[in-house]
């Protein structure tokens, strides 16, 4: 668990509310710009918590993303209360998706959230209990290590 | 190529960031998957969709893309608008379908971009 | 122009329907919203896309394409194979991204007339 004296923020994420999708991402981008993390880092971070985000309004009830700014590193911990996922290791393939239409015409569902995560993130971590919710911890390195 | 040659060659409208017309730019990313464009597409592309909804923007934003062409006439929100001036991301708007939007700016020297992020990234990870 | 020309001149893969290889290509239609290339592409297109589940065989036989391209190096599902050689829908491959593809379908396309 990441230690709650860095947590920088936290936003709350309503399920099934696509027309705000990616907005989590945004507001986390500005203010990243604003502390003056290099770029190519809020890159990845705009690019996990998109994805995180996508996910909870697609496939949860409600959920939260929380911002951990460390000396060394950034987190992103998304944790939401929803069906869950059956097999964390499938769900990680890219291609693999049990999205619906309203997800696909949004321009997600294709099968590469997880695996767009995972490939922006220096550690990632991931558990599930189906019919409770889903874990998520993605961190990245400032110093690129 | 600058902005402003782009609108020329494809007929297209300026909705949001008529003071940035002088961009240059020399790359683009074609796809109406936003997936796709968050794992593949570099900073500083031009980026060829058909998505005209505010994730597009979004997800531009999340990426430092320099601007994005929305292709076959798809008509635009107030919403889109409004968040693409905030985030002052350049919208340009064309009658033109993706395929002749690619091919005409393929034609004129622009070129695709896959960001090799996942793959450099990883080494140095190591 | 032919899939054959396509694949000869492109490098791009076959993946199933060899024998309709010398479908005339009459048009060009990029996307991956299966709703738009519903409502917006034509007959004798070459569908240029990224999808690969099963549905693109639907609408691509739906719209009499002259054959589907999967872009970027994206592998399309058994399924979508199996579907396609049962609908007689050409499904070829390539690694280069959609743009670059794109563009170099679009070049062949208004030199070869």
């Amino acid at each position: 668990m990441p230690n709650e004296e860095y947590l920088e923020g936290k936003y709350f994420i309503q399920g099934r509310d696509f027309v705000d999708a990616g907005i989590v991402s945004s507001e986390m981008k500005k203010y990243l710009k604003e502390k003056g993390i290099p770029e190519g880092i809020i890159r990845k971070v705009a690019v996990v918590t998109f994805e995180a985000e996508v996910n909870i309004i697609s496939y949860a009830e409600q959920g939260t993303i929380k911002c951990y700014i460390e000396p060394d590193s950034v987190t992103i911990e998304a944790r939401d209360i929803g069906v869950g996922i059956e097999d964390v290791e499938l769900a990680q393939q890219e291609g693999y998706s049990t999205a619906d239409d309203s997800i696909r015409e949004m321009g997600f569902g294709a099968g590469m959230g997880l695996a767009n995560i995972k490939n922006h993130s220096d550690e990632f971590e991931i558990s599930s209990v189906p019919n409770e919710g889903t874990y998520l911890k993605s961190t990245i390195y400032l110093n690129g290590k | 190529m600058t902005l402003e040659q782009i609108k020329d060659l494809l007929d297209a409208k300026v909705v949001v960031g008529d003071n940035k017309l002088d961009l240059e730019i020399t790359t683009a990313f074609g796809a109406d998957l936003m997936s796709d464009v968050l794992a593949f597409a570099r900073s500083g592309c031009l980026l060829v969709t058909g998505l005209s909804n505010p994730q597009a923007v979004r997800t531009a934003y999340a990426l430092d893309i320099a601007a994005i062409m929305v292709c076959r006439g798809k008509s635009l929100t107030d919403k889109f608008i409004e968040i693409a001036k905030e985030l002052g991301i350049p919208i340009l708007w064309t009658e033109y379908i993706m395929f002749e939007v690619c091919g005409m700016l393929y034609r004129e020297g622009m070129r695709g971009c896959i960001r090799e992020v996942l793959v450099e990234d990883k080494k140095r990870a190591k | 122009m032919t899939l054959q020309t396509l694949i000869d001149e492109l490098g791009l893969k076959c993946k199933c329907c060899w024998e309709k290889l010398g479908n005339e290509i009459e048009g060009g239609y990029a996307g991956d919203l299966l709703s738009d290339v519903m409502g917006n592409s034509k007959k004798g297109d070459i569908w240029v896309t990224r999808q690969v589940h099963l549905n693109i065989v639907a609408v691509a036989s739906l719209k009499e394409h002259a054959g589907i391209v999967i872009v970027q190096g994206a592998s399309p599902d058994k399924d979508t194979i199996e579907k396609a050689q049962k609908e007689g829908i050409p499904i070829m491959v390539s690694d280069l991204p959609e743009f670059e593809l794109v563009g170099k379908i679009y070049h062949l396309m208004h030199h070869a007339q």
